[in-house]
């Protein structure tokens, strides 16, 4: 029987009530007394020198309040990035600062190096355009390709490097030689080159900011669409424009998703505070779509070679990567580490492989920044792994569930420390692939392509065994690989004198269902109802210093501190049973909402504690403070390393290369599962997400830089009617040795697994239906499809 | 500036607007009936659904003056007389139909629109009738699936929760 | 958007009127022309609202037989009404962008701004409709003049389509997977006189008649009659989304579809 409440029940989410009336708050719903409007002038070309901004005309056009330009901005601090990457060669990486708005150049269609503020919208509208015709750009040459960026060194997105490289990183470089030679002598060695493709994150709510500053006391806050709130003020405040920290409250209200999109620090959320203080009024902005198309930090874009080394059995021997990462035309907070620290330590998948090498050469270009998005270099690592094992297998006529089966690590091998630096703490991988397997029926996938090809369609199924590292973690690992932030989180349980409780947390809920399933937790670890716990998350002014969301990281990180500082409310709580009871403070034991002595039936309940602790006529005041509030900040000791198998089967209609998925099927092991219906949500957007980029989502620069794929009449976003309904299991778990809760992140996994279940299956399609295919490029779409049928 | 009236939710508005003004910024800026989202410029996404005579149309896409003497109806007044969450929206909240809400009013109204044209919709039905209604969240599972339960059917063979 | 008036006259008497203003542009269902109002692509003194003209509105049956449906009613309305009479053009109408986006725009403002890869010029041309606006009536050959363009004069307004209704007739549509456009759509119908195709979506002058396929089915109004054809890559659109190549394969293909269809 499936529990209704706490701990593994699927409780519907409460926040949905405010959802679904058109009762909650995004930054653009604000209305704030005396705003302003701010838009952004942005560049039209994709490189070019900045010989002159005339401002007067803009400047005087009815409503305008004030113009903004690089000139502005220019002594102030850059936008940094979070993490130093070091090159093979001991260099540290190169750094260009990224300025409020553009200074001196522009380096991507739509970079902003200007703003206008106005009473209206379009009145700064119409003041824009005219400052956009009063500005001379000279025309550069645009740097887009990454090859040709790394080989021509006249042309440079930022004047002071070279070779448009920012690093030349090897993992593990000690791993080199002995990759190189295990190739070199191994029986069979596939070799796939393959594009993972730029993606735009495209959460449904465009970004949004609002600047205020209060004279009176030199206050600033800040009303912005943001995963991680404290994050962003460190940002904005300490790097940029240099506002004590204690002097900015950055509020993250209702968020409309972010898929790492809305983690970093934008130009736009500076702008505002510092327009907002030169006119001592708010100042909002609210990007258009096609904004968004143009400075959201985008996804993915590598070009990668990958080779593999095995036995003619298909036992692995090696996997030697070569890749180059886009970063674009600056470096967003964590673009340094995505293709890294987040693709390089997962190139040994959940396999038995004892030789792993990884080089990655990261590229300016002129192209919007690339950031972390929905699974974040670990997508990558993916797709390269499973389409070459897939390709393999191919070579070698192996089956390739069997070949997976022979290499995947087995459960007696926890913990594992792979060649490439992680420590996986545990895992069933076998388990995962089994179920799958029955849950594909894939005996009856012969009678199933018959059916198929009955109907003039081919039939292809596709496997994809993937495995993820989130929760990143122990900052002190971090710090020693180049992070320049902790990666800890917090929460503060103020249990109120009358009972109920209000959990401050570090972590961003912006559709994740935080408010629901962290209070889940705690009532169930304190035995009182849901309802008596609220989460407040997204202020800084009320909760504790966390990293926000992503990386799959709020449950295991941000809960487990929530854990901990429950746990500290129950020990507390107890030497309060312990006074109020006269019993030994080792003598009470709490359970089920009621501290007890041992042995007899002396109780108080937690209500009694609680208000006792607000009211304290009889309680231990000389050794014990007043009052029941506790916070905890969580370090964890490891990633968490959900894994699993993902089938999928397309149906592929030979005469027009249309692309169908007929079915999805996942079996996860995400440890303990707290909400069921969460975590499946999860997974089936992930999976979304996934199929998204493997079938439709091509984001395009033509070689002058102009994106052709700027709106959604070109970017093809997945609609209802372009998926199925996902088969999705997580009954094989294994949970997490090193937090309290024994889980494991699955934000990110639909997006991981899904996209080389959805090509091998294409593949699989075409070969079947006789068509020499061994790869296509993603998206897999129709006209791609069809080009790669002609041969 | 123009003059506009229309009753929204069943209530009589006015209001004085510019000929560009969309029934968008109306509802929202005007009214403060912030519950109709604006998630694109090209008339794709659909979070800004509402329905203007029980049609479900795009409101990002039409003008408010365009819209005078019209009958709007937006997420706003989708709930009971009482309060509590209509049919569809109860349906969205049971099956997990949405995550982060930012186009859920807009896929609201159009499950809306589809319910009341075809009580009974297939998933077929319900995919192609929500092609203009963009969901970045929930690979549409719990959506199609809620939108099947509000209609009534049975949704418990459909694969998990 | 640039600041305009917005008037919404109710009869095309004063719509005409209205739209002698300079700079007047009209304003059928809005679903194209209010995004690129948007992106400030046009800038009218006056926008002439045409939707609250009721002798603009509805489908009925002309004296010749004829499907006449009025300039400013909605795809919603076409898909719904033309249903028993004309089938493929109300099937047509059902697929044309999505539910929301059928309730607002209108025949009369698709076929107006004649994009490349809207679905009602291939119906208007394959059907040898007739165009009929304030002034005069047009016939589908002489109306459509490339890309974004018409026979129209500036401040002319189709008051009214009508269509032949053939013995046959089917649309096969090709998605463009992001704008859900036509990537390429064909348009067959049969008539006691012969056979006409209309290609839209593939073509960079805009929708045009197969003629060899034309020529092929009226002999022999069958699948297998356009086998043997081909159509040539040159002067179709190359795009993100599909080759010259692909659209000419993709005409073929979806005409033989569309012919069993019929």
């Amino acid at each position: 029987m499936p529990k209704d409440h706490g701990i593994g029940a699927s409780s519907k989410r409460r926040e949905d009530i405010r959802f679904l009336t058109g009762k909650g708050v995004y930054t653009d719903d604000l209305n704030l007394h005396g705003q302003a409007h701010a838009v952004f002038v942005r560049s039209e070309v994709a490189h070019g020198r900045i010989v002159k901004i005339d401002t007067s005309a803009a400047a005087g056009m009815p409503g305008v309040l004030a113009v903004f330009t690089g000139e502005d901005f220019k002594d102030v601090g850059g936008n940094p990035a979070g993490w130093l990457i070091n090159s093979r060669n001991g260099e540290p990486m190169r750094e260009p600062k990224r300025p409020v708005l553009a200074h001196g150049k522009v380096r991507h269609v739509g970079d902003a190096y200007a703003a206008v503020v106005a009473e209206t919208y379009a009145q700064a509208k119409d003041a824009a355009e005219q400052l956009a015709g009063d500005t001379e750009i000279e025309e550069l040459p645009a740097i887009i390709d990454m090859g040709a960026a790394l080989a021509d060194a006249s042309n440079r997105v930022h004047d002071e490097i070279p070779d448009n490289q920012c690093y030349d990183w090897g993992w593990i470089e000690d791993n080199r030689a002995a990759v190189d030679e295990a190739i070199k002598n191994a029986p069979h060695v596939t070799t796939l080159e393959l594009v993972n493709n730029r993606l735009v994150p495209n959460a449904m709510e465009p970004r949004a900011s609002i600047g205020e500053y209060f004279p009176g006391t030199g206050d600033y806050k800040l009303t912005t669409t943001s995963q991680n709130p404290h994050l962003t003020r460190l940002l904005v405040a300490a790097f940029v424009l240099g506002i004590p920290e204690n002097k900015l409250t950055v509020v993250a209200p209702d968020v409309g998703g972010g898929f790492g999109s809305k983690i970093y620090h934008y130009g736009e959320e500076a702008l505002v505070l510092a327009a907002a203080k030169k006119l001592a009024r708010p100042v909002r902005w609210t990007a258009e779509r096609s904004e968004s198309f143009l400075s959201d930090a985008h996804g993915r874009d590598h070009v990668t070679k990958i080779e593999l080394a095995c036995e003619k059995d298909g036992t692995f021997i090696a996997f030697r990567t070569e890749t180059m990462a886009n970063v674009g035309a600056y470096l967003s907070n964590f673009a340094t580490v995505t293709p890294t620290f987040l693709h390089g330590t997962l190139m040994a998948g959940p396999y038995k492989v004892p030789n792993v090498y990884v080089n990655v050469k990261t590229v300016f270009t002129n192209t919007a920044p690339v950031d972390a998005y929905r699974g974040a270099g670990r997508p990558e690592a993916t797709f390269s792994l499973e389409r070459v094992v897939d390709k393999m297998c191919r070579e070698l006529g192996l089956d390739p569930f069997e070949v997976r089966r022979k290499n995947l690590l087995t459960k007696d091998m926890f913990p594992y420390t792979t060649p490439v630096g992680l420590a996986y703490d545990t895992g069933d991988y076998h388990a995962t692939l089994d179920k799958a397997m029955q849950m594909a029926d894939v005996a009856g996938f012969e009678a199933r392509r018959a059916a198929s090809a009955a109907k003039g369609k081919l039939r292809g199924m596709g496997l994809s065994t993937w495995i993820e590292a989130c929760g990143i973690a122990p900052s002190h690992l971090v710090g020693v690989l180049g992070s320049r932030v902790g990666l800890y989180d917090a929460a503060t349980v103020r249990v109120n004198a009358t009972g109920n409780i209000s959990v401050m947390t570090g972590a961003h809920s912006h559709g994740q269902g935080h408010e629901t399933v962290f209070a889940q937790i705690v009532a169930e670890k304190l035995g009182i109802p849901e309802s008596s716990v609220e989460i407040v998350h997204g202020d800084t002014s009320k909760i504790p210093f966390g990293m926000g969301s992503y990386g799959s990281r709020s449950l295991a990180v941000c809960g487990s501190a929530m854990n901990r500082a429950v746990d500290k409310i129950i020990a507390k709580g107890k030497k309060i049973a312990a006074h109020m009871l006269e019993a030994a403070e080792e003598d009470i034991t709490f359970e089920n909402g009621s501290f007890s002595v041992a042995g007899t039936d002396k109780a108080k309940t937690f209500g009694e504690i609680a208000f006792s602790a607000y009211v304290p006529h009889n309680y231990p005041l000389e050794t014990l403070e007043p009052g029941l509030e506790e916070t905890a900040f969580y370090d964890p000791a490891n990633f968490t390393y959900p894994a699993g198998a993902y089938i999928c089967e397309v149906e592929v209609d030979p005469d027009t290369g249309k692309v169908e998925v007929a079915a999805f099927h996942c079996a996860d092991d995400f440890g303990n599962v707290m909400n069921p219906m969460i975590v499946e949500g999860q997974v089936h957007g992930g999976v979304g997400q996934g199929i998204g980029q493997a079938l439709c989502e091509n984001t395009s620069y033509d070689g002058n830089g102009q994106l052709l794929s700027g709106s959604y009449m070109d970017y093809a976003m997945p609609r209802a009617d372009d998926v199925p309904f996902y088969n999705v299991d997580h009954s094989c778990q294994t949970p997490c040795t090193h937090n309290p809760l024994g889980v494991k992140g699955c934000g990110e996994a639909g997006a991981i697994g899904s996209p080389p279940a959805v090509v091998n299956a294409v593949i699989d399609a075409l070969q079947r239906g006789g068509h020499k295919v061994d790869h296509i490029d993603m998206p897999v779409s129709p006209s791609r499809v069809w080009a790669a049928m002609q041969g | 500036m123009t003059k506009v009236t229309m009753t929204v939710n069943g209530k009589a508005v006015s209001g004085e607007v510019e000929g560009r003004t969309l029934l968008s910024s109306f509802l929202r800026e005007g009214l403060g009936l912030t519950g109709t989202h604006v998630g694109c410029d090209t008339s794709q996404c659909g979070a800004c659904v509402v329905h203007v005579d029980g049609k479900a149309v795009k409101s990002c896409t039409m003008f408010a003056a365009d819209a005078s003497g019209s009958a709007v109806r937006t997420i706003e007044g989708m709930a009971n007389a009482d309060g509590s969450l209509g049919t569809i929206q109860q349906a969205f909240q049971d099956h997990h139909g949405l995550q982060c809400g930012f186009c859920t009013p807009g896929m609201v109204m159009s499950a809306a629109a589809l319910l009341a044209e075809n009580p009974k919709p297939s998933e077929a039905d319900v995919r192609h009738y929500l092609e203009g209604n963009i969901c970045r969240c929930t690979g549409y599972h719990n959506i199609v699936k809620a939108v099947l339960a509000a209609s009534g059917q049975d949704v418990s063979k459909i694969a998990a929760e | 958007m640039y600041a305009f008036e917005f008037e919404k006259p109710t009869t095309i008497a004063d719509a005409v009127k209205a739209l002698g203003r300079e700079d007047a542009q009209a304003l059928g269902g809005g679903q194209t022309l209010i995004p690129s109002l948007k992106q400030r692509l046009a800038a009218p003194s006056v926008l002439v609202s045409l939707s609250g003209i009721k002798e603009m509105q509805g489908v009925c049956t002309g004296d010749d037989g004829s499907l006449c449906i009025g300039g400013a009613t909605t795809h919603a309305t076409v898909a719904k009404e033309a249903a028993a009479k004309y089938p493929a053009l109300a099937a047509l109408a059902g697929g044309i962008g999505d539910p929301a986006v059928r309730n607002k725009g209108t025949i009369g403002g698709s076929l107006a701004n004649n994009d490349p890869s809207a679905c009602y010029p291939a119906a208007v041309l394959a059907s040898g409709a007739t165009i009929v606006t304030n002034a005069r009536k047009i016939a589908a050959d002489d109306f459509f003049e490339g890309l974004f363009a018409t026979a129209l004069e500036p401040g002319e307004i189709i008051t009214e389509v009508r269509f032949p209704v053939p013995e046959k007739a089917n649309y096969q549509k090709f998605d463009q997977p992001a704008s859900r456009f036509a990537l390429t759509g064909v348009f067959v119908a049969k008539y006691a006189g012969g056979a006409r195709v209309a290609v839209t979506g593939a073509s960079e002058e805009g929708v045009f008649r197969w003629s060899e396929a034309e020529a092929a089915l009226s002999g022999n109004f069958s699948a297998d009659a356009v086998k043997g054809l081909s159509l040539s890559a040159d002067g179709m659109i190359g795009d993100l989304h599909g080759t010259p190549a692909y659209r000419a394969h993709l005409a073929k293909v979806l005409t033989t579809r569309a012919v069993a269809a019929s």
